[in-house]
């Protein structure tokens, strides 16, 4: 009944002389959400550019939707199964926003502009700024502007998302509305790797909690389990600092 | 349902956040106003300057219709050049600047290595001696090397005046560019690269529909720049047997010894061009705001 969607084994990679990734071996079943926190440097981000190749992986084995990552070909298929979401959210800024969710469509996939853009308008719909679609991106809050970059990516029809600490750039007052388009993402069945510290997302939405250190898993389980008893000293040591807050 | 206890959760940790405290939220309106579009809708005002210089060329060419009228029908083939010369050598600088900031930025050591000795070369000599170079050396080397490998079109090559001063303009300007282009595309966040990527487009496909329309807004300035510096800088194809509209206005006043009215009139018919061009370029920078 669960099928791996991704599949890492004993993945690294250097930066020059930093390891950043040591050794990294993990399994994503289709449907799960799997939430990834750590100390800042651990790897986090890194391993996440690795899935859809925006960091090429030193040695180890990728493998997304049954395809290894390695010539360019398969990054280019791979890519278009996989929608990133970033921190800076990374919109293009002389795009309006529905031609920020047209490009790529018209582009990769090939789509006549009608088909396009009623794909767009659609999921606009979804995200809830269909009013803002014809505003340029300086002209949106970072919440919206967050929204739309997951618009942006689901309009690709990905198998998986990855989400890059998503709300860290964002005012307090924004983050809920992030979050929220997430939940409903996590509902629908949607795959998702998260790097976030919301701990009440994580609650709420996670199949799965993954706690990384120094470039390498240390320990992962339901957030339940995670977040009350942890095995690991340096899982709690974390985890006291981020949940006081 | 199970999932559903999970978001209760959640709503209970996200009500914790002060969202009461929320700013006013300002009005469509308002989002839409972009910075300096109040200006654009008005005229520039540094129009009437272009429009000043207009008059006053006009007021000498009515009023002083002698010597100006006659300085100016004499010398306007003069003018055609110059004009040719600047729109010609501009577009082939473009090109040019693309493709050498392109390579500048390459990963391939080569292209890289080439691109970057022509900008470094080229930026060293100093423009004339290099349209000097281009009209007196270039000639003879074509010449020899087609006696050496007995190619008779080469070796009966005859330099053509118009055509070497263009491509001396256009190799050493598109050094100038290509360091613009370069500047250009760097300066566009990696993060517009590392998106469009992610969504499955290839390099190719990302500069031209993400990076360089971006960097086309950041270089508009200093391309307008380079244009105006083109336009005064074409009247030194005047030393290499270029009849443009300094060399024009040097031999009507060798005629007639008139310097006073010969190098105003130049000197204004030079500013009114490059002060409309400032204009045009000023507009275009307006129209490309997002």
């Amino acid at each position: 009944m669960t099928e791996t969607i991704i599949h890492m084994e004993d993945v690294h990679k250097y930066f020059g002389r930093v390891h950043a990734l040591r050794g990294i071996s993990l399994d994503v079943q289709v449907g799960e959400v799997v939430v990834i926190l750590g100390p800042s440097g651990s790897g986090k981000s890194t391993l996440l550019r690795c899935i859809n190749h925006l960091e090429v992986y030193n040695s180890g084995k990728i493998m997304v939707d049954g395809i290894l990552l390695k010539s360019a070909q398969n990054i280019n298929a791979v890519r278009q199964e996989v929608g990133m979401v970033f921190q800076s959210f990374n919109l293009f800024s002389h795009l309006t926003a529905i031609e920020n969710l047209t490009l790529a469509q018209r582009t990769v996939r090939k789509r006549e502009r009608q088909e396009a853009e009623e794909i767009a308008l659609k999921l606009l719909a979804k995200v809830g700024i269909t009013d803002k679609a014809d505003c340029y991106p300086s002209q949106l809050s970072g919440g919206q502007q967050q929204r739309v970059a997951i618009a942006r990516a689901l309009a690709m029809n990905p198998k998986i998302m990855l989400f890059d600490e998503p709300t860290s750039a964002l005012d307090p007052e924004m983050i809920k509305e992030v979050l929220d388009v997430m939940l409903a993402l996590a509902k629908e069945g949607m795959t998702m790797l998260v790097v976030s510290h919301e701990m009440g997302f994580a609650r709420a939405a996670a199949s799965r909690c993954i706690f990384m250190d120094e470039g390498q898993i240390i320990e992962q389980g339901t957030p339940d389990k995670l977040f009350s008893s942890p095995s690991q000293e340096r899982t709690r040591v974390f985890l006291s600092k981020v949940l006081q807050l | 349902m199970a999932l559903g206890g999970r978001f209760r959760n959640l709503g209970r940790a996200l009500s914790r956040r002060p969202t009461g405290t929320e700013e006013p939220v300002p009005s469509q309106e308002e989002l839409n106003r972009v910075p300096g579009a109040e200006l654009s809708s008005r005229l520039d005002p540094w129009w009437w300057l272009v429009a000043a210089v207009a008059i006053l060329i006009v007021l000498l060419l009515i009023f002083k219709s002698d010597p100006y009228w006659r300085i100016l029908l004499f010398v306007r083939d003069g003018l055609a050049i110059t004009v040719l010369l600047t729109v010609v050598s501009f577009v082939f600088i473009i090109i040019l600047g693309l493709v050498g900031g392109l390579g500048r930025i390459a990963k391939n050591p080569v292209i890289h290595l080439v691109a970057t000795l022509y900008v470094e070369i080229v930026r060293g000599v100093p423009l004339l001696v290099q349209l000097i170079w281009w009209y007196f050396a270039a000639p003879v080397v074509i010449q020899s090397l087609g006696q050496a490998l007995h190619i008779s079109a080469l070796a009966n090559y005859r330099a053509n005046a118009i055509l070497l001063a263009i491509v001396g303009l256009v190799v050493c300007y598109g050094a100038y560019m290509a360091e613009i282009c370069r500047a250009g595309i760097q300066s566009i966040h990696k993060g517009q690269m590392e998106a469009s990527r992610s969504l499955g487009m290839t390099y190719l496909q990302s500069m031209r529909y993400i990076i360089l329309p971006q960097a086309l807004r950041v270089v508009l300035p200093p391309v307008g720049n380079e244009f105006i510096m083109l336009l005064k800088d074409t009247s030194l194809v005047s030393v290499v047997a270029v009849a443009d509209l300094t060399r024009r206005g040097r031999e009507f006043m060798a005629a007639h010894f008139n310097p006073i009215e010969v190098w105003t009139l130049i000197a204004l018919v030079y500013l009114i061009m490059t002060l409309f061009s400032a204009r045009l370029i000023s507009w275009l920078e307006k129209r490309r705001s997002y």
